[in-house]
């Protein structure tokens, strides 16, 4: 293609992006002259380029668009929902023509004559019903040009003195201009082929660096490992300054979507208001481009289906305007975007009935689902509820579609709603394709890469012990913490040869997709390591158990495993059945709640367990590698620096050998603890019988039959972070009598898992859910509670609304609330008393938790 | 890695490809000979991309049996077809080394495994003759005609076809 051609194309598309934003605010803020005299430059700069590149029917089009802007501009004309539907209308048909463009370097035949009529009528209709408000004639400032050829030495040909802009907008524009190019400056445009071929480079070098490591690591004293040690942080640096060239704001993928919200409620005749928070959130192009259109679809989904007329919105007691939300952060190495709305919510009984018609399900196995498995059902392929098609939605993608394509990239899809409160759907997403860390394995052997992604645990399973496989009608199971577990072998799925029929160690990686849990087994595991994945070719891509292959440091290629394809081959049948036993087990779970806890040995004395949900991964690192900064051990972890801490009490740490890590992770920080022995993972009723003076322990338990020392995970991030949270000390042993049943609420899985055992060791019944709207769901179960400690920031219903709400009615109405805040300011605070919380106290202050805990309990008992 | 190129082909192949010698005589093309189970093939040298050495393959579970796998060619993920199994001959020998053909197809690259790889050939069209009517089917869907030599008949390949054979496996 012409250069000159591609390059208007690109500054084309740009241009008219951002005209769709603008317009829509301009309609919302008619008399904003910045925002009309953006427009109008950037309507003003396409068809003066048309003219220059001869293209005359887009040229036509712009500028009789241009003409109608240039009336509002001048005040003549009122911005009506009319001009600005008719102006997108023109943009629409320049986007057509331009799309034309760019696949047949022509215009394409045809006539614009009705439109360009249209907007001819739209700008001679003399309407000047607002009064100008910059109308007043700006004296036209003569802008002197000394004319260039002057300042050479043969000033030839009579040059004029003076050339007087055309028209008044010079200025304007030379200003706007001015400003642009100091921009364009810093920026250069980057062809995106050229950065995937920086970024596959780049994943080359990272590969071969490591194979350099691997080297070096089985060389002793070698000469070549100061140098290695600095191409190895360069090649980090260079690997992450190159992804985040990569990186694009999330804002781009939603920069359709105002205007689309706009249309849509035009057409629908619904008042609709779309906000979007986290719009500067980075994530990989690659990934933005796929998630780009399941967004779009969902988005219009929720105003079509979600949000009510404003008479049925009046009705239902809600304010005539819906409003869908847009939501996006980051979430330890995810992107967690939400898209919510404030409307009707999933109507159970009309999924019902299209599962009944569509034979999706029997009536007696509908009776037995939640309101949870029943909105799995929009998941599946070929299902709207919509009652009339309209040309919004029903266009054939489904969210079956949005459900492949997300989970296609690694992410997973979730769906909350209320009948008549809304519906939020979250999709947590990975920051990039490009390099994923994956769990090597090995199976008749041949090797294979299983994304750490979908990895949850691993069980060594031996016969005769408590964890052995055995078999239902030669169907393999294993029997994992009182749950039946679906294996899947390996060695019979990829129909491996295996050359000796020799016994073999087994090893069973618990894997998860999205609600289905099951079991590969494979002879063999080895270390996790980070793989580029690269596609696989096109004779290999029907294999649907592969979702790529890469090479590993060793330079071998491997296959990559996908376990949604695992998943898919074994019978996915299941998942409803799995998911009512976990249903069942959570519901009837409430009193004495099961914790799983890991056992390890460290310093003296006896077996000692930390709440594995604290435990972002256990490691294992060659002693070696440790490395002391500030007189403090410290190792080197995924690029950064994470500081070791040893448990209270234990020795110096031996020179060599391999040394086990608990690494606890919180936002971007990790601390890893170093423990002698990792014992087990068990799941025990969590009942703290001594409290603890020491400190570093929380207390001691009998978990699997022996005394145990329940550390205290928050006293070792101190000690590894000062700052990670205030000190505290030791707690206060509370509620003698009864224990008194507390319900928490943070969306901080961290936080949830922290307060957890601590309130419970102060004598406290502790339930914990991560959000209002779960919280909200117990207390329709039926469920009491004698106090309520409930996070402020949360996403979704935060806790003033969730207070408000249980203040307002319901069963809850008279239960003390207090609320927990990371940031408590006096305004914060008033606003708490306002809504209904009983006192409102800082995050980390554990100490004034437990007291007013008490202080609550005991106002009660005077009350009483 | 252990990349070897046949002498006699290197300078050849790396001439053609530069220079297009091909492009100015239409009559008389360019082929890289290529031995598999004693019968010489013909591959058009503009189609190969690298000749190598006995390669690690990684085997690629439910593939198609012409696969032999995954090889690595200089950090790139080659997908490996095997010849032999391809045309419907025995298996190669236990310790009989391969050679890998590179070659592009379709902006993807496949490696061809062959017993042994041999010189470069300008072979006129003169010599050309068509598929013998008799031919096995499964060569003669991947030969696009014989050329009469002195030392012996040599088959034309045709890259696509011959990686064109996952239809046949999703009719079978």
């Amino acid at each position: 293609m012409d250069d000159l051609l591609g390059e208007f194309l690109t500054e084309t598309a740009e241009g008219l992006a951002t005209l769709d934003v603008e317009l829509v605010r301009l309609e919302q803020n008619p008399n904003d002259p910045r925002l009309l005299g953006n427009i109008f430059r950037i309507v003003h700069t396409i068809k003066g380029t048309c003219g220059f590149l001869s293209l005359p029917r887009l040229e036509a089009v712009a500028h009789a668009s241009e003409n109608v802007l240039g009336r509002i501009r001048d005040g003549e004309l009122v911005v009506t929902p009319i001009a600005i539907s008719l102006i997108l209308e023109s943009l629409d048909r320049i986007k057509m023509l331009l799309a034309a463009l760019e696949a047949t370097e022509a215009e394409p035949a045809g006539d614009d004559a009705g439109l360009i009529e249209q907007l001819n009528i739209l700008a001679e209709a003399k309407s000047p019903v607002v009064p100008p408000p910059a109308a007043a004639p700006l004296p036209v400032p003569r802008v002197e040009v000394l004319p260039v050829a002057a300042a050479r030495t043969e000033p030839a040909a009579p040059v004029p003195e003076r050339i007087v802009p055309a028209a008044a907008e010079a200025p304007v524009e030379a200003a706007a201009e001015l400003k642009e190019s100091a921009i364009a400056a810093s920026n250069i445009r980057v062809n995106v082929d050229l950065l995937e071929k920086l970024m596959t480079m780049v994943s080359e070098l990272v590969l071969t660096r490591n194979q350099l490591m691997q080297i070096l690591r089985s060389q002793k004293d070698s000469e070549f490992a100061v140098s290695l040690q600095r191409l190895s942080h360069v090649t980090t640096e260079l690997q992450e300054g190159v992804m985040k060239t990569r990186m694009q704001p999330i804002g781009n993928a939603w920069a359709k979507l105002p205007r689309l919200v706009r249309d849509l409620s035009l057409e629908l005749g619904k008042k609709i208001d779309l906000q979007m928070k986290g719009a500067e959130t980075e994530l990989d192009r690659q990934v933005l481009e796929l998630i780009k259109d399941p967004l779009t679809h969902m988005v219009r989904n929720s105003g079509d289906h979600g949000i009510e007329k404003p008479a049925e919105r009046v009705l239902a007691g809600k304010p005539d305007t819906g409003t869908i939300m847009l939501n996006a952060y980051h979430e330890g190495g995810h992107i967690i975007i939400e898209i919510g709305d404030d409307g009707q919510g999933l109507a159970t009984d009309k999924i019902r009935a299209k599962v009944l018609s569509n034979a999706l399900a029997s009536e007696a196995e509908l009776a037995q689902m939640t309101d949870p498995q029943i909105y799995q059902f929009i998941f599946k392929p070929g299902f709207s509820t919509a009652a009339a098609i309209t040309s919004v939605s029903g266009r054939g993608v489904g969210m079956d579609v949005v459900k492949t394509n997300i989970e296609k990239i690694g992410g997973t899809i979730e769906l909350k709603s209320h009948f008549g409160r809304g519906s939020t759907f979250v999709i947590k997403i990975p920051l990039t394709l490009a390099i994923v860390s994956a769990l090597i394995v090995e199976c008749a052997g041949e090797r294979f890469a299983i994304p750490q992604i979908s990895v949850v645990e691993l069980v060594r399973a031996a016969p005769g012990t408590e964890t052995q496989i055995e078999r239902l009608n030669g169907t393999p199971v294993l029997r994992l913490r009182n749950r039946l577990l679906p294996l899947v072998s390996l060695e019979q799925l990829l129909r491996l040869e295996r050359p000796d029929a020799a016994a073999v160690e087994t090893f069973i990686v618990v894997t998860q997709v999205g609600n289905y849990s099951f079991g590969i087994i494979v002879d063999r595991v080895f270390d996790t390591e980070e793989i580029v994945v690269k596609p696989v070719s096109l004779i290999l891509r029907n294999i649907t158990m592969f979702s790529g292959n890469t090479i590993l440091g060793d330079g071998t290629v491997i296959m990559i495993l996908d376990p949604n394809g695992i998943a898919a081959a074994t019978g996915e049948l299941t998942v409803p059945d799995s998911q009512a036993l976990e249903l069942a087990a959570k519901n009837s779970v409430r009193g004495p709640q099961r914790t799983s806890l890991l056992l390890f040995r460290a310093g003296a004395g006896g077996p000692k367990a930390v709440p594995l949900a604290l435990v972002a991964r256990l490691e294992e690192i060659d002693r070696a590698e440790i490395e002391y900064a500030n007189d403090k051990p410290v190792t080197q972890y995924r690029g950064k620096l994470m500081p070791l801490v040893t448990i209270e009490g234990a020795g110096p740490i031996p020179p060599d050998g391999r040394q086990p890590i608990l690494v606890f992770s919180d936002r971007n920080r990790s601390m890893g603890l170093l423990v002698d022995e990792i014992i087990d993972i068990v799941e025990e009723v969590l009942k703290v019988e001594l409290g603890s003076e020491r400190p570093g322990l929380v207390g001691s338990a009998i978990i699997a039959g022996k005394a145990t020392d329940l550390i205290d995970a928050g006293h070792y991030l101190t000690e590894a972070f000062g700052d990670w949270f205030e000190l505290a000390r030791d707690t206060d042993p509370g509620g003698a009598d009864r224990a008194k049943r507390v319900l928490l609420i943070d969306d901080s899985p961290f936080f949830r898992n922290l307060l957890t055992p601590l309130l419970a060791v102060a004598g406290y019944d502790v339930s914990a859910v991560e959000s209002a709207g779960r919280a909200l769901d117990l207390q329709e179960a039926g469920e009491e509670f004698d106090v309520i400690i409930s996070d402020i920031e949360m996403p979704g219903m935060d806790g003033f609304e969730f207070a408000e709400t249980i203040r307002s009615a319901g069963k809850w109405r008279d239960t003390p609330m207090v609320a927990l805040s990371s940031h408590a300011t006096p305004q914060d605070l008033d606003r708490g008393r306002e809504v209904g919380f009983t006192d409102y106290i800082a995050k980390f202050d554990r100490d004034a938790l437990l007291s007013t805990l008490l202080a609550t309990f005991n106002s009660q008992r005077g009350a009483a | 890695m252990s990349r070897q190129i046949v002498p006699a082909a290197a300078g050849t192949a790396l001439g053609v490809r530069k220079g297009g010698r091909a492009a100015v005589q239409p009559q008389s093309l360019d082929y890289v000979s290529i031995l598999v189970a004693d019968q010489l093939f013909g591959i058009p040298v503009l189609q190969v991309q690298d000749v190598l050495g006995p390669q690690r393959i990684t085997r690629v579970p439910l593939a198609p049996p012409e696969v032999a796998g995954s090889l690595n060619l200089r950090g790139r993920i080659v997908t490996a077809i095997d010849l032999r199994t391809r045309l419907g001959l025995p298996e190669r020998s236990e310790g009989a080394g391969s050679m890998s053909v590179v070659v592009d197809h379709g902006g993807e690259s496949y490696s061809l495994l062959v017993d042994n790889v041999g010189e470069v050939l300008s072979l006129s069209t003169a010599t050309l003759e068509r598929n013998p009517a008799t031919l096995e089917a499964c060569w003669r869907e991947v030969s696009v005609g014989i050329h009469r030599l002195e030392a012996g008949l040599l088959i034309l390949l045709d890259v696509g076809r011959v990686l064109d054979f996952a239809g046949r496996i999703d009719a079978a």
